[in-house]
């Protein structure tokens, strides 16, 4: 196992590799000028100044050199340094941001709390309501409940985000004033108070991302309850005698939860994508929105370091995925 | 004796007349099984009615979506609340002429949703039908020739890994103003989005063919075609490609409903068409700011957003059990 993990983390490095030169070269290949927004009265030769202070002036596979550089060797260093306080990067040339002039890195540690909070509650709540759904769904096939469940997941899927956020919106916080519409970020939580607040802003991004995880969540428990339902190490422990709850939920559950982890793994990285719109909707600023102010502002290093990152996100959990299943069933042995 | 002879005669006419019955061809046995699925059914219904109403409903329907009133006109016909508003508030501004009312620039909003209609539908069909094109050309490539089926799959996995969403985003703002410039504005940013939705979104169809290819590929009939000397062109579009026919179209079903959300999503986050341009996800994107005064310019274009992927989910889920010969007839 342990020789395997270490295989797919070795191979996982070309394929980010590959993944990060084809980011480069899509910003590379675009036909946008970064000193479009400059004004049409800064003489040439000052604007080939600026292009050059930009780090604009060198062939494209030095550039892309110096990003590889900047993001996998100094910013580990600045990340160790502002741990043990330690000065390994003292005087290196990191990622700088277009817009603000700032390391692209730090900008993207202020943001990231804000989405973790918003996506990881999401995510949490959506495994607590799915599992129940799909496990009461299958031991009760085509009951009425089963129904229900298909069709609420199919508009689950049917449903964009970008309209339900508007929708709870509209319901919850403009006809109900139940909750605020805007999330505010600068919020202290110190008292009871805050938290309450605190709880009420988070409620509606949080149902919003959590009803598509759901939909997809709970059919593939159930599909994968139903695959075990069937088997006959389930008739065997109903003829010893154990009861019916002990053998739906140790005995089938246990077997059925094995693909539910990989997908539940796998599904990570495309909630972080899906994070984007409802950060839009809901004016969360986390790193979606950093993104999307990132690729109208023409700012390169940013938007290259945070799709990058996203893909990060993608390969490491495809591999964590990959891990879980080898793990957790015994049939499956990589080696 | 005479009694099984009696028999005899009768049974053989029941085994003749169930043999003497018309052929069923295959195709009336699949149109069976998907009525029997009610849900397919309806979302069939409802996504035939959505397309001949967003196709010729503007052939019929009396106001011109792209007309905007000037001068006294223009304080006239904006914000017209739609006809269903008297209901509750008889005094609301509104007018017969305007069935769901009109935006604040005073143009007819039931007008504007069919247009955008159009420009959604034709978006996801186009890219489904590109993705599709994509998705078999390499499913097929790679589950029949062997030599190219490792290069393949490898691009398959590597596409699969991109951060998709963030880079259409990306790929929509730097490529739109040079194919703006040669193409026109609108018709630019169609052929852009149809080819980033089409290019990001061929990955599942690939495998799902690959792997149906390779199984068929095994059987005995091609074996025979290839030992009377059929070209491997010859054998793929007549043995192969009828046989992978249906997992490709339940994919497409499935394509259209992920392009219009793509779209839609694109258009929202104002990486879309110019602002002129209605589509579904432009409507919504552009009544948001006001949605506390008239909340059912949101809720239009998004409940037939809703409506159309959910119709098509559920066409691609009873168009899966029908094209399945193992869960026909159950």
């Amino acid at each position: 196992m342990l020789t395997f993990t270490i295989r797919r983390l070795i191979l996982a490095v070309p394929t980010l590799l590959f993944i990060s030169l084809v980011i480069f070269l899509l910003l590379e290949l675009a036909p946008g000028d970064p000193m479009a927004q400059v004004p049409l009265t800064v003489p040439p030769e000052v604007k080939e100044k600026m292009r050059l202070a930009l780090g604009l002036g060198e062939p494209v596979h030095i550039r892309f050199w110096k990003w590889l550089v900047q993001f996998f060797w100094i910013e580990p260093q600045v990340l160790i340094d502002n741990i043990f306080g330690t000065t390994f990067s003292a005087g290196d040339l990191r990622v700088i941001s277009w817009q603000t002039r700032s390391p692209v890195m730090d900008i993207v540690v202020q943001r990231l709390p804000q989405t973790l909070w918003v996506v990881g509650t999401a995510y949490i709540v959506a495994i607590v309501i799915a599992l129940p759904i799909g496990i009461y769904s299958a031991y009760r096939q085509y009951s009425w409940f089963d129904q229900m469940g298909t069709f609420v997941s199919m508009v689950g899927f049917s449903v964009p985000p970008f309209f339900s956020g508007v929708l709870v919106i509209v319901i919850f916080s403009v006809q109900l004033g139940w909750f605020p519409s805007i999330y505010d970020t600068t919020l202290v939580v110190d008292s009871w108070d805050t938290f309450v607040k605190q709880l009420q802003q988070m409620v509606m991004p949080v149902m919003v991302l959590a009803l598509q995880i759901t939909a997809q969540l709970s059919r593939f428990m159930r599909a994968s309850m139903l695959d075990n339902l069937n088997q006959d190490y389930v008739r065997t422990a109903r003829a010893k005698g154990l009861s019916e709850y002990v053998v739906v939920m140790v005995h089938v559950l246990r077997n059925s939860m094995i693909p539910v982890v990989t997908v539940i793994a796998l599904g990570i990285p495309s909630i972080f994508g899906g994070a984007i719109i409802t950060e839009q909707v809901f004016k969360v600023n986390g790193i979606g929105q950093l993104l999307i102010g990132a690729i109208q502002a023409n700012d390169l290093p940013m938007v290259q370091t945070l799709t990058f990152i996203f893909a990060v996100l993608i390969v490491l959990f495809n591999l964590i995925a990959d891990v879980l299943y080898g793990i957790l069933d015994p049939r499956i042995r990589y080696d | 004796m005479t009694d099984a002879a009696k028999k005899d005669p009768l049974q053989h006419s029941s085994v003749q007349q169930e043999a003497e019955k018309a052929p069923r061809s295959q195709w009336r046995d699949v149109w069976d099984q998907f009525k029997s699925h009610r849900g397919a059914l309806s979302g069939g219904i409802l996504f035939l009615i959505i397309c001949v109403g967003v196709i010729f409903g503007p052939l019929v329907y009396w106001n011109d979506a792209q007309y905007v009133p000037t001068g006294r006109d223009f304080i006239k016909l904006r914000d017209m609340r739609p006809i269903y508003h008297a209901l509750w508030d008889p005094s609301a501004k509104m007018d017969w002429a305007y069935p769901l009312g009109t935006d604040n620039l005073g143009r007819d909003t039931l007008s504007r949703l069919m247009f955008g209609g159009r420009v959604s539908l034709a978006v996801g069909m186009a890219a489904m039908v590109l993705a599709l094109l994509l998705g078999s050309l390499v499913g097929v490539v790679a589950g029949y020739f062997k030599r190219l089926d490792g290069l393949l799959m490898r691009l398959t996995d590597l596409f699969l890994a991109l951060p998709l969403l963030p880079m259409i985003l990306v790929a929509a703002v730097l490529f739109r103003e040079s194919l703006s410039k040669s193409i026109g504005p609108e018709g630019g940013v169609f052929v852009l989005i149809v080819c980033l939705i089409g290019i990001t979104s061929w990955m599942p169809t690939a495998r799902i063919v690959r792997g149906d290819v390779l199984a068929i590929k095994e059987r005995e009939f091609v074996l025979a075609a290839r030992s009377i000397g059929t070209k491997p062109d010859k054998i793929i579009s007549r043995h192969i490609l009828p046989n992978v026919l249906s997992p490709i179209m339940v994919s497409a079903t499935l394509g259209i409903a992920t392009a219009i959300i793509t779209e839609s999503a694109l258009s929202f986050l104002g990486f879309g068409f110019p602002p002129d341009f209605p589509t579904w996800g432009r409507l919504l994107n552009d009544a948001v700011d006001r949605m506390t005064l008239f909340p059912e310019r949101v809720l239009w274009p998004g409940i037939l957003i809703s409506l159309t992927v959910l119709s098509v989910n559920y066409l691609g889920d009873g168009l899966r059990d029908a094209l399945d010969p193992r869960i026909r007839g159950r």
